[in-house]
């Protein structure tokens, strides 16, 4: 197996009240790394992360940590003092903010300077220095949600397990902490594992993904194989990939393969039998919009599309094409008014054969 | 009216002046009642909480059961208590029927399981993931319950309120098992009782007056302390 993996699963299962919630037969956090498990609600990420930090006692299957099985009363309280969970509610205890941060190092009965240091290091990471003597009910939610990290990082862990970190936060709030967060992960090296569910947050804090749905893992891989190489229709469209196309594989040679789609042809990358049927999927940030006059395009599949629908997204909008078949692109609202397009208005519209990503489908 | 008129001029004349027998009897009170509560503070708090964190078979009807006893009799307490301890009785041979320890005794069993009953709420209504955060931060089993049992301090004074003030009132069993013994097991109540039915109704408007002052005064104590932790 992986000799650096932090902590393995190997046939996980846990059932409840005669369900079976989770079904894992493998999973590696790595070390040094941030695992972002992703999944539409109720998918079981809460319920892996409690049972992969000890505190839900799995029916079957194996976790071993730093290479040793966690599988007694004694190994499982051992793991628990060398990782620290953060959950979804900031869950404080009703003292200061200074005694709620100091909690987990005084069940580890260090004294008292050694408390302190730990805790103002902390303290300080988060930005919350200010805060040490507020009372914890009277915090904001960002402000609970940051105690409650520093909490977790003043026990130096090996491994932090967050479940929905930002989740409940307002907009500025919510990029502030991230960023933060980020900052501190980076510059502690401490592993991470966060359950997730907002595709953004994913791509700017993790390295690996794992998918989940109804208690199983659909797909693992780095961040980037899961974006671009989603490998089934439920992924590529949990991870935002807009344009999923039914098409037909018309031709292969050397790698170049033609995709018949509703009548029109995409070229894409990859080797495939002919007939075979696939999905060609396509990320929106990978379409380039031009106007008509614009001849000098290098990508291999180019579309003159009608702009069905603009909807506006903050600062770009999302633009729905009709090129035969649909198409979702991405434009920043001053390049819209730039290239004059409204509703029904004519583009061009152009994307690389590399960043079509084609999946097998079933008959 | 002139009765009562001249009742209340003549109990608070026995206040104002300290009556030793009043206050022999205000104290002896004090004692028996705090010193049950304190011991149904212990028992209350600990299986309350036991039973509130830990799934077993039957849960549900054990907690009824600590429910039912929130409104236990005092006289079936009363009885219960002094068959026991009956010269006769299976805990005869330790003679203390009609002593205040048989007060104390009867008292506490009145007020465990109305200490029990609201710990264990209060435990309850803790956030349902408290606990598991609480392990995650390397709590052993007993500090996390430790942590739980501060957290829920608030509701738990609820809880020795709401036990004392049950037993400091209560008349039945103390004088079943207690015998109103001048000097040695009469308290507050058991005085006014006998006082009413002697027909000295200023002695037992002073003492109703008394028990009122008592049951006030360490309530508005627990409560300042409450409400200083509480600031909203």
């Amino acid at each position: 197996m992986n000799p650096e993996a932090m902590m393995k699963i190997e046939n996980l299962i846990l059932r409840r009240g005669g369900v079976t919630v989770l079904d894992i037969p493998e999973l590696h956090v790595q070390r040094e790394r941030i695992l972002a498990i992703i999944g539409p609600n109720g998918a079981g990420k809460s319920t892996l992360l409690l049972t992969m930090a000890g505190l839900l006692k799995p029916d079957h299957g194996k976790i071993y940590y730093q290479g040793n099985p966690v599988d007694s009363r004694a190994s499982r309280s051992d793991m628990r003092r060398r990782i620290s969970v953060v959950f979804q509610e900031p869950l404080l205890l009703n003292t200061s903010v200074y005694k709620n941060v100091a909690l987990g190092l005084k069940f580890r009965h260090l004294t008292g300077s050694e408390i302190e240091k730990s805790v103002d290091e902390s303290l300080e990471y988060f930005g919350i220095t200010s805060l040490a003597k507020r009372s914890a009910k009277t915090l904001s939610g960002g402000e609970a949600k940051r105690v409650s990290l520093a909490r977790a990082f003043a026990l130096k862990p090996e491994l932090i397990m967050m479940d929905e970190a930002f989740s409940s936060l307002d907009p500025p709030t919510r990029e502030g902490l991230m960023e933060d967060l980020r900052h501190i992960l980076q510059e502690t090296k401490i592993t991470a594992v966060m359950a997730l569910h907002d595709r953004e947050e994913t791509l700017r804090l993790a390295q690996d993904v794992t998918v989940m749905a109804a208690g199983k893992i659909i797909q693992s891989g780095t961040t980037s194989q899961i974006f671009n190489q989603p490998d089934s229709e439920f992924v590529a469209n949990f991870v935002g990939t807009e344009t999923i196309l039914e098409g037909m594989v018309e031709s292969c040679t050397d790698g170049n393969m033609i995709v018949s789609v509703q009548g029109k042809e995409i070229e894409a990358i990859g080797d495939c039998s002919v007939g075979q049927k696939v999905y060609c999927c396509l990320r929106p940030e990978n379409v380039t919009l031009s106007s008509k006059a614009q001849e000098q395009i290098s990508a291999r599949n180019i579309f003159e599309a009608k702009v069905s629908k603009i909807i506006r997204q903050g600062f770009f909008n999302k633009l729905v094409l009709d090129c035969g078949f649909p198409l979702v692109a991405y434009i920043t609202i001053t390049s819209c008014e730039d290239l004059g397009i409204t509703q029904g208005v004519t583009v061009v519209a152009s994307f690389k054969a590399t960043s079509v990503h084609v999946i097998h489908r079933e008959k | 009216m002139d009765l009562i008129v001249q009742g209340i001029i003549k109990a608070f004349e026995l206040i104002i002046s300290f009556d030793p027998e009043v206050i022999g009897i205000t104290w002896l009170s004090l004692k028996i009642s705090g010193t049950a509560t304190f011991i149904s503070l212990f028992i209350g708090v600990s299986i309350g909480t036991a039973v509130a964190l830990n799934n077993f078979y039957g849960k549900r009807f054990v907690i009824s059961l600590i429910n039912t006893g929130m409104g236990l009799p005092p006289v079936v307490v009363g009885l219960f208590v002094t068959m026991m301890i009956w010269r006769s009785g299976p805990l005869g041979f330790l003679e203390i029927l009609y002593t205040p320890y048989a007060m104390i005794i009867a008292q506490a069993i009145i007020a465990t399981p109305i200490v029990m009953g609201i710990s264990l709420a209060a435990i309850q209504n803790l956030p349902p993931n408290l606990r598991l955060q609480i392990l995650s931060l390397g709590a052993s089993r007993l500090q996390m319950v430790w942590v739980l049992i501060k957290e829920a301090r608030l509701p738990l004074l609820a809880a020795v309120m709401a036990g004392f003030g049950g037993v400091i009132s209560e008349i039945g069993a103390s004088i079943m098992v207690g015998g109103n013994i001048k000097g040695y097991s009469r308290v507050l109540t058991t005085a006014t009782v006998m006082e009413t039915g002697k027909g000295n109704f200023d002695i037992a408007i002073a003492l109703g007056i008394i028990l009122l002052l008592v049951a006030f005064a360490i309530n508005a104590l627990l409560t300042q302390i409450q409400q200083r932790q509480h600031p909203r």
